[in-house]
């Protein structure tokens, strides 16, 4: 029972992640019709931006060290800030090219990043130190105790969703994003501001990711210039699974492919255990033979995956 | 000039061929003169690059879908080709689990880096079965997925392939000369390819996916059969890059080779011949010149150099810079023409708009 039990928060907290990072990936799939390859190395940066530039191992915390009040504005401004440069120099030039040269440029753009990351801070892994205090156990009930920082990131992910669902039904802005996500053209003449609205998501994108960064920091405890894309290659996935463009296919994906991930870890023989990432990807390609559209399909979908 | 004999007929027919091929020879001629290691060593890498993205462009500029997954066929390519030529006392110690036969023989490495591309074909061909009837992201997504079960597989399926570590011993046959001819053998195919029966089907498809169809063309078969041939020179490609570097390791397939590749067709222009040769022949000169600029050299007695990994920086931002101002790529997506034009040009062929 109460390994059941840690099992379900296992793949709870770990589907959060992909969650998060596969809203990332849906909400500019929506609006621009663009597969962001470069979502992971967002995530990177915001996870190096707490760190002081070395070469050390064992990282200096800089913005890292601060008052969790200021910690986490100015990680979600960085990668925010990082995200709009990426919409003027790379999406906004490209935005009338076909979703096939976008995804290339946004491939281009994240190998650009991951590179820039090696220069400024080198290119092995570093431990950092930040929260530690938060992995103690947590007693539920009898015998059953689980690390808190899990019930945190899953509480952060619920919040953060929510938060997200509320803008994107009561806000005139988010009304905006759900109606260009639908037909952007027609929006358009409705009156929604193109620019305007792929900034926002471009921006709301960029928020999610550095949230996952900074919970994926303070789990593993480790820097990584390749963390964000390993992340956000599961994430691809969870986008996939779920339906490309449906945001509820997102977190459904999100939430499928951490508790397909746990439930191979727990009970693939030991010797199999290894190979748990190629049964994950395996799924993928049968998914997407057996029903291109996904788990949950979105009426918008019109370039269909 | 029109052509009126057979002879200029056949010569303007394979005049992209023929420029490409003898530029290239003259290239590697030219370079191979200097009798620099350092040269020839990335001379051959370029040249087995240029395998790779000629067998890249069988699949992407004929079929239009990109494909993130030629590296994984490469990875195949790669370790098949190794597992047939090592010595038997290497593999004893490295890959412990290879079936009887291949532990206790060894080949020579040309048999072995066909068969090293075939298997990578067999794969492709399965592979490509449940793929190919994907289009467009969707195709691209797929092929993705693929190259990941590969990558993770490989990495982990440390009885053949020495996993984490890597696969020591490898005899190093790969010349400039047989990087050379390996590369002649690509273009000839592809060009050869493009112009088959099958290559105009699925480049018609390519243009317009319903009007093919409604022609006859079954796309989903058109893009098999590419996609199998790519997957052989890929493959093979992979057997040379094993025999240049002497090891292998799984982490060489992995997404910065994917980048590279697909960077240097997409620079050149992903839709033709000329373009992905020319894309290869430009990106190597300028990540050659990075990397040197990264050693650092001296000029007016002070020593300039830029930091490390710029070469891969300079490679994302020549590949952004060409997508943004010239999508088509340096060769604008047409072949190597034919220079002699008639005086009167007939403008009365309307080009159809796709």
């Amino acid at each position: 029972m109460a390994y059941a039990f840690q099992v379900i928060i296992d793949a709870l907290s770990l589907g959060s992640f992909y969650a998060l990072a596969a809203l990332g990936i849906g909400l500019l799939f929506g609006v621009l019709k663009l597969i962001n390859f470069a979502h992971g190395d967002f995530i990177t940066i915001g996870a190096y931006a707490m760190i002081i530039p070395s070469a050390a191992t064992q990282a200096t915390l800089f913005i890292g060290d601060f008052h969790p009040l200021i910690l986490v504005p100015s990680i979600v401004g960085i990668v925010v800030v990082i995200a709009l440069i990426a919409e003027f120099a790379v999406f906004r030039p490209l935005r009338d090219a076909s979703p096939a040269t976008l995804m290339i440029g946004s491939f281009a753009l994240g190998f650009i990043l991951q590179n820039l990351t090696i220069m400024i801070y080198g290119g092995r892994p570093k431990a950092v130190g930040i929260w530690s205090e938060l992995n103690y156990g947590i007693q539920l009930a009898e015998g059953v105790q689980v690390p808190a920082l899990q019930l945190i990131i899953i509480g952060t992910t619920l919040i953060l969703m929510t938060l997200l669902v509320l803008f994107l039904t009561r806000t005139k802005h988010g009304i905006h994003m759900r109606a260009a996500a639908e037909d952007f053209r027609m929006a358009r003449m409705l009156g929604v501001k193109a620019n305007r609205v792929i900034m926002l998501a471009v921006a709301t994108s960029g928020m999610l990711a550095a949230a996952v960064s900074m919970l994926f920091v303070v789990q593993t405890g480790i820097l990584d210039f390749r963390m964000g894309v390993s992340l956000m290659l599961f994430a691809f996935i969870a986008t996939v699974i779920g339906g490309m463009g449906s945001l509820v296919g997102a977190v459904v994906g999100g939430f499928t492919v951490g508790a397909v991930s746990i439930l191979l870890q727990t009970f693939l023989p030991s010797e199999m255990r290894v190979f748990r990432d190629v049964f994950v990807f395996a799924i993928v390609i049968v998914i997407l033979v057996v029903r291109p559209q996904g788990l949950v399909v979105s009426r918008a979908a019109k370039e269909r995956v | 000039m029109e052509p009126k004999t057979p002879f200029t007929r056949f010569l303007r027919e394979i005049w992209p061929l023929l420029i490409l091929s003898v530029g290239l020879f003259l290239i590697v001629a030219g370079f191979q003169s200097f009798d620099d290691l350092i040269i020839k060593q990335s001379v051959t890498e370029a040249l087995i690059r240029l395998v790779v993205v000629v067998g890249l462009f069988i699949f992407i500029g004929n079929s239009g879908l990109i494909s993130f997954g030629h590296i994984g066929f490469m990875m195949i390519g790669a370790y098949a080709t190794a597992w047939l030529t090592m010595d038997p006392m290497t593999k004893d110690i490295f890959s412990p689990g290879l079936p009887e036969y291949l532990l206790t023989h060894s080949h020579h490495w040309i048999p072995s880096t066909i068969a090293g591309g075939l298997l990578a074909a067999v794969v492709a061909f399965i592979s490509g079965l449940a793929l190919m009837r994907l289009s467009g992201i969707a195709a691209s997504i797929g092929t993705f997925a693929l190259f990941m079960s590969f990558y993770s597989f490989y990495l982990q399926w440390s009885t053949w392939t020495a996993g984490q570590s890597s696969l020591v011993g490898i005899p190093v046959t790969t010349t400039p000369w047989v990087g050379l001819i390996f590369s002649l053998i690509a273009i000839a195919a592809a060009f050869l390819y493009a112009r088959s029966r099958f290559g105009l089907a699925l480049r018609a498809s390519r243009d317009d996916e319903v009007a093919a169809k409604a022609a006859g063309v079954s796309v989903t078969g058109e893009r098999i059969i590419a996609f199998t041939i790519s997957a052989f020179f890929v493959g093979m490609a992979g057997g040379l890059y094993g025999h240049f570097l002497g090891l292998l390791t799984v982490d060489t397939f992995y997404l910065p080779m994917t980048f590279i590749t697909l960077a240097m067709l997409v620079v050149g222009g992903m839709n033709s011949l000329s373009g992905a040769v020319v894309g290869v022949v430009v990106m190597s000169a300028l990540i050659e010149f990075l990397r040197r600029w990264e050693a650092g050299f001296d000029l007016a007695g002070i020593t300039w150099d830029l930091p490390a990994s710029s070469a891969e920086v300079g490679i994302g931002i020549a590949m952004l810079l060409i997508l943004i101002f010239r999508p088509k790529g340096l060769t604008g997506n047409v072949e190597i023409y034919w220079p002699w034009k008639p005086k009167t040009v007939t403008t009365n062929v309307t080009k159809r708009q796709s």
